[in-house]
């Protein structure tokens, strides 16, 4: 007679399962997460009411309308119904039916674990972002889509790989950064839609008419020690709460799988697996360190000064969050959360399986050109000295020359007559090269990226004679 | 308006130093101060730079033996030697067709980390950025642009294989074509 069942029942082990997808301390701790998503929104629901806004209902519902107060009050209530299921139904993890559904686990992950779909999304959302600003800076959409995000983080944590990943020490910061960015992106658009619906109107903008003075004592140092003092705490409970994820000591031989960067490195370790070293780590970071000092002496917009706006200056803004948003905070989420062993990119709910197999066979654009012409790649007879095949690989690489010459030099001069027509005028010359060519440099990595996810292409120069690949 | 300081005049005075003034300069104590700041800096490089050339060296001879070529069947990668000494032992046909064993470096050529050799999947691969090389060292996915370094290997006089991690064999280069890099396969 097999006991083990019985035993294990006694001992109140529960399944024998090494990853299980919940527990009873799970259950339990998001029973608690729903209570505080329960008493924010009924804070909402407070603000809501004495707000008095309400929602017209469409001409088939009779065209009555509800007052948003109720809608939040209704939200409220059923995050309080869940947060009790959660509490009462802690002991049976087993037949815990509140949790992310598969399907929908497959479908998250299927869009996430593929790079190019996950660049594609975080370009396509950015785009929206921009297009729906107005719309999207709304109060209460914001609220909405706080809700969302943290519902999505919520019943996400029911599962068992979500939660290695979101719940590592070293990751609970950038779940915070997430939330942070999301919030100081719309009250950046909240205030820029207001100034600029009164620069519409022939208003001056906020900033301009409500500048009194304040006086650096008491105003200033005084939000300044109460900032300090909430900082404190924070870290102090911070540093209780979550231990500092500390490893075995380090071998030169032994480098962990997956090695990653420090969070705010991870955009220069995902740039280095497009380009070699001494551009992703040397030439690229420079640029961009050089391009930003370089923004003033670029910029010839006068407008923007002192207030918040979008429309004053929408080249400058699209430009520096496109930058930030899918380039630098997208890559920090990718390196973060998606990438996993042996640099795999892996879903949210996946698991980190050190043999999961990629095809990642990368091929040069000397051997897509030369093997496309059917011919074998220009090789100096074996031996030879450094004079007799340096003509031999420029022959080779010849393609990639080309295209790169083609991109750093003619394009900008085509985008002068065409795109940038404007920008021209007002520049000059050398500004203008100096402004065309900082933007083709950030251009790269997105185009270098979509060319390796595509058509698996490695470097458009390759000399590894010489250690000069781009 | 204020004036402006007429430049020409301390041009000429600075012009006309003679010994006596020259001598005196040298004792200004802001001079002294430059100057001895300045030596004292030196003095520092100096130091750093022979800081860097250690009279005891701590580390393994570069040069070591590693048991008979019987040790290394064909087919097979050996991490014996990995966390001593940071090679493979590899003995494969892969390479050309030819039987031969030789010892990779475990230094990815893209930006130094150790792969992994994967037995399964029969290949080594990076985990910083996703280099992968083939079981004969050349590259194939990921960002690395070349295969791994080979370095020595012979047949020391005992019998037994050496393998001398002070030379090293770029494929690129043509240098793996060097019989320094490798040991007959057949031997084992």
């Amino acid at each position: 007679m097999n006991s083990l069942p019985l035993i294990t029942s006694w001992l109140s082990l529960g399944s024998l399962e090494p990853h299980p997808n919940v527990t009873p301390s799970v259950i339990f701790g998001l029973g608690w997460l729903y209570l505080i998503l329960f008493c924010m929104n009924v804070a909402w629901t407070w603000r809501s009411f004495h707000k008095g806004h309400h929602i017209d209902l469409p001409a088939f519902a009779r065209g009555g309308h509800i007052p948003t107060a109720a809608i939040w009050a209704t939200y409220s209530t059923v995050l309080m119904l869940v947060s009790l299921i959660h509490f009462s139904c802690a002991s049976s993890p087993d037949s815990f039916w509140f949790i992310m559904p598969d399907f929908a686990k497959t479908a998250v992950d299927a869009v996430v674990a593929d790079a190019r779909y996950y660049f594609a999304v975080t370009t396509v959302g950015f785009v929206l972002m921009l297009l729906f600003r107005n719309w999207l800076a709304q109060p209460n959409i914001g609220w909405a889509l706080l809700n969302l995000s943290l519902l999505f983080l919520t019943i996400s944590l029911t599962d068992w790989d979500f939660r290695q990943i979101v719940g590592k020490p070293d990751n609970v910061p950038i779940v915070a950064m997430l939330f942070i960015v999301g919030f100081f992106t719309w009250v950046f658009f909240y205030r820029a839609n207001e100034n600029d619906r009164r620069s519409a109107q022939g208003r001056p903008p906020v900033e301009a008419e409500n500048n009194e003075k304040v006086l650096t004592w008491p105003d200033l140092v005084y939000t300044e020690m109460i900032c300090m003092i909430a900082v404190t705490a924070l870290l102090i409970l911070w540093g209780i709460a979550l231990q500092a994820p500390l490893e075995e000591p380090a071998s030169a031989v032994k480098t962990p799988n997956p090695s990653k960067a420090p969070w705010y490195f991870l955009g220069l370790q995902e740039m280095l697996v497009y380009y070699d070293p001494w551009l992703a780590g040397v030439v690229f970071p420079s640029v961009i360190l050089g391009g930003m000092m370089a923004i003033p002496y670029i910029d010839f917009n006068k407008l923007g000064n002192g207030y918040y706006t979008f429309n004053d200056r929408k080249f400058a803004i699209t430009t520096f969050m496109f930058g930030f948003m899918p380039l630098w905070i997208g890559m920090i989420v990718l390196g973060t959360f998606l990438r996993g062993p042996n640099w795999n990119v892996f879903g949210i709910y996946e698991f980190w399986d050190v043999h999961k197999l990629e095809a990642l066979n990368n091929v040069n654009l000397s051997e897509y050109f030369w093997y496309g012409l059917g011919q074998p790649l220009p090789m100096a007879p074996a031996g030879s000295e450094f004079w007799t095949q340096a003509p031999y690989i420029l022959l080779r690489e010849a393609p990639g020359f080309l295209a790169i010459g083609f991109y750093l030099v003619a394009l900008p001069g085509l985008m002068a007559g065409t795109i940038f027509k404007k920008f021209f005028v007002r520049m000059g010359f050398v500004r203008y090269m100096v402004f065309s060519n900082l933007v083709l440099m950030m251009a790269a990595l997105p185009l270098k990226m979509v060319f390796r996810w595509a058509v698996n292409l490695k470097y458009f120069i390759a000399i590894p004679e010489w250690f000069f690949n781009v | 308006m204020p004036l402006k300081p007429p430049a020409a005049k301390d041009k000429k005075a600075a012009a006309g130093v003679d010994r006596r003034s020259f001598v005196a300069l040298c004792f200004d104590p802001l001079v002294l101060a430059f100057g001895f700041m300045a030596v004292t800096s030196q003095v520092w490089v100096l130091a750093l730079a022979r800081f860097m050339f250690p009279n005891v060296l701590v580390e393994p001879p570069t040069a070591f033996k590693i048991g008979p070529a019987s040790d290394y069947p064909l087919g097979g990668v050996s991490t014996k030697w990995l966390a001593a000494r940071g090679v493979w032992i590899v003995h494969t046909d892969q390479y050309k067709g030819r039987n031969l064993i030789y010892a990779l470096a475990s230094v990815c050529t893209h930006l130094g980390c150790t792969p992994n050799w994967l037995e399964g999947e029969q290949k080594y691969k990076c985990p910083c950025h996703g280099s992968g090389f083939y079981v004969n060292g050349i590259n194939f996915e990921g960002p690395a642009p070349r295969p791994l370094e080979r370095v020595g290997l012979k047949l020391a006089a005992d019998g037994q294989l050496e393998v001398d991690k002070s030379v090293k064999f770029q494929e690129e280069m043509g240098q793996w074509e060097d019989s320094n890099s490798f040991v007959d396969g057949s031997l084992a």
